[in-house]
């Protein structure tokens, strides 16, 4: 019987060729919009380069002061001293990376300016991060601790400033009239990745924004390791322990909040999030709806398009019912029919969001980012494309299922 | 095999009530030829609706080999359809898109436990009775009007039902034709003993069968 359907499914595609192209591009189109968007939101949440340990980390990004009187908020990133005193003697915590918030310098080639965005690291951060280096190594605590200093470039910064030459370590890059010994070469990070996107790391005793000061506020993030995936939540939770205790150290604000959140968390609450609210909730709804009407359009096209063509095949339904099909029978035809439909939409909105994809990495719109499908977008696409075609021949199956025979035979 | 007993067909609009049949009782017995026959609009395509289940009456009792079937729900009726009746249309109804074989094997699709295989084979058993075993992979319009009559009564017979309904099955046919399809269905009622109902303009045709009835304005005349 599937044999049938799909023999009947094909002919009736190829009997109307504009509304099979419409009903084609609509669902390969749509699909293609979200499986890109799945491979962006892969990237934000699953390990990638250089964060190869996402699934045991947890990021502090900012710190908020509040007044609860006066609802006054301050928010930021927060200092060295934070990060680094309040996570002393944390049980958990197998290392801690912290790096600051990148600032921009600038160098000059061949009368040529190069902005070059900086960020000043710890030891600690090379050995949670999965940084590929081409040349070289990372700078070492004894270097860290005599201000040494040294820098680890990307590779992108060694093609701009030093051009075509092969080996780079030892050599000089100055940036904001500051010599720097180039000691490491890096693979470019993602521009997506924050807490680890820079053209230079420097040891943070080189950084210009005070890290010794011991207020709350500063420039800096942090990456918690804990020691296992398994840990990940108790560290979560002896953090917040931690934070509840944290003084504001601010006469005007009576509340400080502080998360070591997992990296999809921490963009949520950053979008989303305020005081003791995550954000998720929000997030959710922001995100289904968007989502929801988003294939709202091409589900209401792809509906009135099959009420349409069910209207022309009314003598074909007349003759079937007669002949036995019962009502729930062809609505299951017409849904199977739909669903093959839709699946070759599937199909050519993969092929489309492979070329996109290639599209876009090639492109370096979002520098150092690359993006791919894998299984799990897959999956996500044929689930999408399945529930499209229920849904949109669900109304028109059950419409056609209630022709009268004697009417759907007298149509012609 | 066939009861109809005092069988009402009103079709109501907003404004208007139209008596389509007007009290029939019928009976027709196992392995005859019925015509019916009467002027346009007299009823006599409703009635056959409703000897064939397309169609419910008004009022009245439908009773078809033993099976009394106006409380039958949508499946039930589908599937005595299935197992019971067949139709040949004046107009074919074939669908354009299938193959010869897949239009034939039809109604098998919808009876349970007949595999594929067993599908083919009785749909091609069909079509050699009707003399189309060449077109079996020809697509509808491809073939003449007798030809396309004959893969509606495949279709029709491939079940093996007991009855057959057929609604003018000669009437967009040129009269060789349509004795071909009048010696066909003749020889399924004379060799297979199936029960056939057919609703005719053709007082030759007509002439052909056991027994003819007459409708005048929705009521049996003779």
């Amino acid at each position: 019987m599937l044999k049938n359907y799909f023999k009947i499914a094909i002919a009736v595609l190829k009997r109307r060729k504009f509304f099979t192209f419409i009903s084609l591009f609509g669902i390969s189109f749509t699909l293609t919009i979200l499986m890109v968007l799945t491979a962006f939101m892969d990237n934000v949440i699953n390990p990638t380069y250089p964060d190869m340990k996402r699934d045991r980390s947890l990021y502090i990004n900012r710190v908020e002061l509040r007044n609860s009187k006066k609802g006054w908020v301050n928010i930021s990133s927060p200092s060295y001293y934070f990060l680094t005193h309040y996570t002393t003697g944390m049980k958990t915590l197998e290392k801690l990376a912290v790096s600051s918030t990148t600032t921009s310098s600038n160098a000059y080639v061949a009368n040529k300016k190069i902005t070059i965005e900086i960020k000043y690291t710890n030891v600690a951060f090379w050995e949670v991060t999965d940084f590929d280096f081409i040349e070289g190594k990372p700078y070492d605590k004894a270097q860290i601790d005599g201000s040494q200093k040294v820098a680890v470039i990307t590779e992108r910064t060694k093609a701009d400033y030093f051009g075509d030459e092969a080996n780079v370590v030892g050599k000089i890059i100055e940036a904001d009239n500051v010599k720097y010994r180039v000691i490491g070469v890096v693979k470019d990070p993602p521009i997506t990745s924050n807490s680890y996107y820079a053209d230079m790391f420097l040891p943070y005793t080189l950084s210009k924004s005070g890290y010794k000061d011991t207020g709350n506020m500063g420039d800096f993030n942090a990456v918690l390791l804990a020691k296992s995936p398994a840990e990940v939540d108790k560290m979560k939770r002896e953090w917040d322990e931690i934070a509840a205790k944290i003084p504001t150290n601010d006469k005007e604000m009576d509340k400080l909040y502080s998360n070591a959140d997992t990296y999809f968390m921490d963009k949520v609450r950053g979008l989303y999030g305020g005081g003791p609210e995550s954000g998720f909730r929000k997030f959710l709804l922001m995100f289904g709806g968007a989502i929801f009407l988003f294939m709202l359009l091409p589900t209401i096209n792809l509906v009135n398009i099959n009420i349409t063509r069910i209207m022309e095949r009314s003598s074909e339904i007349g003759v079937r019912k007669a002949f036995g099909a019962s009502s729930k029978t062809l609505v299951y035809q017409f849904i199977i029919e739909n669903v093959i439909l839709t699946v070759i939409g599937g199909i050519l909105g993969v092929v489309f969001s492979a070329i996109a994809l290639q599209v876009i990495n090639a492109s370096d719109f979002l520098a150092g980012l690359h993006l791919t499908l894998n299984f799990t977008i897959l999956f996500y696409g044929f689930l999408t494309c399945l529930a499209f075609g229920i849904i949109s021949g669900v109304y028109p199956a059950w419409r056609m299922s209630k022709l009268a025979i004697v009417k759907a035979l007298k149509a012609q | 095999m066939i009861s109809l007993q005092n069988i009402e067909k009103v079709y109501r609009t907003d404004t208007v009530q139209t008596l389509a049949l007007n009290s029939i009782s019928l009976e027709v017995a196992k392995g005859e030829f019925l015509s019916i026959m009467g002027p346009s609009g007299c009823g006599k395509s409703t009635l056959l609706n409703i000897i064939g289940l397309l169609d419910a009456p008004s009022k009245g009792i439908v009773n078809i080999a033993g099976q009394q079937t106006n409380d039958l729900n949508d499946k039930n009726l589908a599937a005595f359809r299935n197992k019971s009746l067949g139709f040949i249309f004046q107009s074919y109804h074939l669908i354009n898109d299938l193959q010869v074989l897949d239009n034939v094997e039809l109604p098998l699709l919808y009876r349970s436990a007949v595999p594929a295989k067993e599908r083919r084979e009785l749909a091609a058993e069909a079509l050699a009775k009707v003399g189309l075993s060449n077109r079996m992979k020809h697509f509808p319009t491809q073939l003449s009007g007798g030809q396309r009559q004959r893969v509606a009564i495949a279709r029709a017979i491939v079940g093996r039902p007991e009855i057959i309904l057929a609604d003018e099955p000669t009437g967009n046919l040129d009269s060789a034709m349509g004795n071909e399809i009048m010696d066909i269905l003749m020889q399924l009622n004379q060799n297979d003993d199936t029960t056939i109902v057919m609703v005719t303009h053709d007082e030759h045709m007509a002439g052909k069968t056991h027994r003819l009835v007459r409708l005048f304005d929705g009521s049996q005349v003779q």
